[in-house]
């Protein structure tokens, strides 16, 4: 009996592994493929910012990025290239799962490192209209998922704040591409059930045997304004020591940032 | 005149600008050298009469020129200003950064040269911090950068994983830039007025190199969220805090001793400092000529409270050793300061229409010295390039003799237009 019942529930995890994978394992398929390629990664971002007005403003920085494992901790790095009047400004993100995030700014102006709050997640990144948690991830338990759709090219999933307090939207739907497992599309409902803010992929590229996302898009449909942000230079597993991600970097940058 | 004079040149630059990036990108290419920098005009007038000042508290064009080498084995940086200052009539040429970066070891960066260099946790309040600062800018309206006067120093950083280790050598004591009466009104304590350059003291000088040197010392440690760091000071006050018999104003002996802690709470970020500051030529407060030992305190929070808004209010104390010896030996006549001088802090910044305005006020308050400092600025960011800027400089205060009280005269508003190159 003690060796049938691992058996058993061998074939019956095979069995609906094959129907279907269950919503936990797409969810974290999907965090892996956006937020986790690597060991660690390099890119060069630009974000071109549309206003309502249709002025447009731009924002050009490296990303550099450890994981401490795969769906766990993570360091980014991030050096300002464009707008000149924040060239050279560099921040620093240590996103813990199970934690506060913790945050610094430096302005090398000032030669002052500040601390920044975690607490606003939410908030645009940069003046655009990626947040903060666009760039390095939303915490997968933070939000209860659904399987609402299944369709040739994606699963559909509904995903419901945990504390919908904290957050500006009451739900959002993702589509996650079937082999690639990256959310390819995202619509955000607001509180009043109606949808105000839109995520999509424009273009994709493989990237040392990744499939990358090169080109997105998110908008916000109520002012009219948007943000395309393109990845250029995307590198994989190039060795960054996690000493890189420390105040000593802040101050003076790598070159693996300048580059 | 001159101001909008600027500003025509501005935009008649701009179309030549507009290309600016390529031509940075094409320098780089060339010769690896990495330029930034800025063209600005400010103009800036007191909303009361102060007799002993004119009523422009700015008037200045100023350039800035930023670049960076890389070397390979080390970094050069030059960070430059030209600037033409008409409430002074004259044109002076500034290195804000001029140094070489090494990392002789893989845990190891010195660096070398004129450079800004800052620590401590306080937010326009500085305890352990005691690299020179300029004040007078500060209070004038140009932008905060000018808080941070350079000095010509040699930093080693050492990094363990124990704890990482700053060292800071100032071969000539760099003081701060204080009020001394020539561009901004102060109190003058021998006049017992208020006074500008007709009360302007003599300075006696600390330029010897090797005697007048400074030390500066932090030992600093993350750990779990939470930033805790020591410091240490030796060398002088840095804004003259004494004065020799014949009248001369002098920056006497100070060693500073001090902890700092930063970390996460409440959803926001909470920071506490403490210093000690040894005024040894003091002698226990029994020379009423020079400013006494003190115990110096600071704690603060921020956090966002709102969209796009974040608050943070800080309690600062300064508190005098030797008060009773303090109390004996000041010369009559003259406005005893309190042991005990609080300070507190509230600032909140507001960003809107894509964080491309940003509304901000930063404001000191003394309960203790019943006086106050308010510094309310706008800022909008035009383009990528272009920044306008309004604010103000208030000083708000019942005496004349108080720290910021003294500055009432002082109080101005200001505009400022920036071309980011």
């Amino acid at each position: 009996m003690r060796f049938i019942l691992p058996c058993l529930c061998t074939l019956f995890y095979a069995a609906t592994v094959c129907a279907a994978p269950d919503v936990a394992e797409i969810v974290q398929k999907a965090n892996f493929a956006s937020y986790y390629n690597g060991d660690d990664g390099s890119s060069l971002v630009e974000m071109v910012i549309t206003d309502s007005q249709d002025r447009t403003r731009t924002r050009l920085f490296t990303i550099l990025r450890k994981d401490e494992s795969d769906g766990g901790n993570q360091s980014y790095y991030v050096y300002f290239k464009r707008p000149s009047d924040i060239r050279k400004t560099t921040f620093l993100v240590h996103k813990h799962i199970q934690s506060e995030d913790d945050r610094w700014l430096y302005l090398p102006g000032l030669d002052l490192l500040k601390r920044l709050a975690a607490s606003d997640k939410r908030t645009s990144f940069m003046g655009s209209h990626f947040f903060y948690e666009d760039v390095s991830g939303r915490n997968i338990s933070e939000d209860l998922h659904t399987l609402e759709e299944e369709t040739a090219e994606y699963y559909i999933l509904n995903n419901i704040p945990k504390k919908p307090d904290e957050v500006e939207f009451s739900a959002y739907t993702i589509w996650i591409d079937k082999t690639t497992y990256l959310p390819m599309k995202a619509e955000y409902l607001d509180k009043s059930g109606k949808g105000y803010r839109t995520m999509e992929v424009l273009n994709t590229a493989e990237i040392q045997g990744f499939t990358t996302v090169t080109k997105s898009k998110i908008s916000d449909l109520n002012s009219g304004g948007s943000t395309i942000t393109t990845f250029s230079e995307i590198k994989y597993n190039i060795g960054l020591d996690q000493s890189l991600f420390t105040e000593r970097y802040l101050r003076r940058p790598p070159r693996e940032a300048r580059q | 005149m001159k101001t909008l004079l600027t500003l025509c040149l501005l935009t008649l630059a701009q179309p030549a600008m507009g290309n600016m990036n390529d031509l940075k990108d094409q320098l780089y290419d060339a010769t690896g050298l990495d330029m930034v920098g800025f063209m600005e005009t400010r103009y800036g007038l007191r909303t009361q009469n102060d007799p002993h000042q004119k009523d422009e508290s700015i008037a200045e064009m100023r350039l800035q020129l930023d670049l960076f080498k890389d070397l390979q084995w080390g970094v050069l940086k030059f960070k430059g200003d030209l600037l033409h200052d008409e409430v002074m009539h004259r044109t002076t040429g500034e290195f804000r950064e001029l140094n070489l970066r090494v990392s002789p070891l893989d845990n190891m960066d010195i660096k070398l040269g004129q450079q800004i260099l800052t620590w401590g946790t306080g937010d326009m309040l500085f305890i352990n911090d005691l690299f020179p600062k300029d004040w007078q800018s500060f209070f004038i309206g140009r932008d905060d950068e000018y808080l941070k006067a350079p000095a010509n120093a040699l930093k080693t950083s050492l990094f363990y994983d124990m704890a990482n280790i700053d060292l800071v050598y100032t071969p000539t004591f760099q003081g701060s830039e204080y009020i001394s009466g020539e561009r901004l009104s102060f109190w003058n304590p021998v006049l017992g007025d208020l006074a500008g350059a007709n009360g302007k003291f003599d300075l006696e000088e600390r330029n010897s190199t090797g005697r007048d040197s400074e030390y500066a010392m932090r030992v600093s440690k993350n750990k779990d969220s939470m930033e805790f760091a020591l410091y240490g000071y030796y060398g002088f006050w840095k804004t003259p805090e004494g004065m020799t018999g014949d009248g001369k104003l002098r920056y006497p002996r100070l060693s500073v001793y001090g902890g700092s802690i930063r970390t996460p709470l409440w959803g926001g970020i909470s920071h506490m400092e403490t210093g000690y500051y040894d005024s040894s030529q003091a002698d226990n407060g029994n020379d009423p000529l020079t400013r006494n030992d003190e115990v110096r305190f600071l704690a603060g929070f921020e956090r966002e409270i709102g969209q796009e808004l974040t608050a943070s209010i800080q309690y600062y104390l300064e508190w005098m050793m030797d008060y009773d010896n303090y109390e004996a030996s000041l010369i009559p006549g003259s406005p005893p300061k309190d042991e005990y001088r609080s300070v507190l802090t509230l600032r909140l910044t507001k960003l809107l229409m894509n964080q491309n305005l940003i509304l901000s006020f930063f404001g000191y308050y003394s309960p203790t010295d019943e006086d106050a400092y308010l510094r309310p600025k706008a800022q909008y960011k035009m383009t990528d390039s272009w920044l306008l800027e309004a604010g103000g400089n208030i000083f708000i205060g019942s005496e004349d003799h108080t720290f910021f009280g003294q500055f009432s005269k002082n109080t101005n508003v200001y505009m400022g237009l920036r071309f980011n190159y």
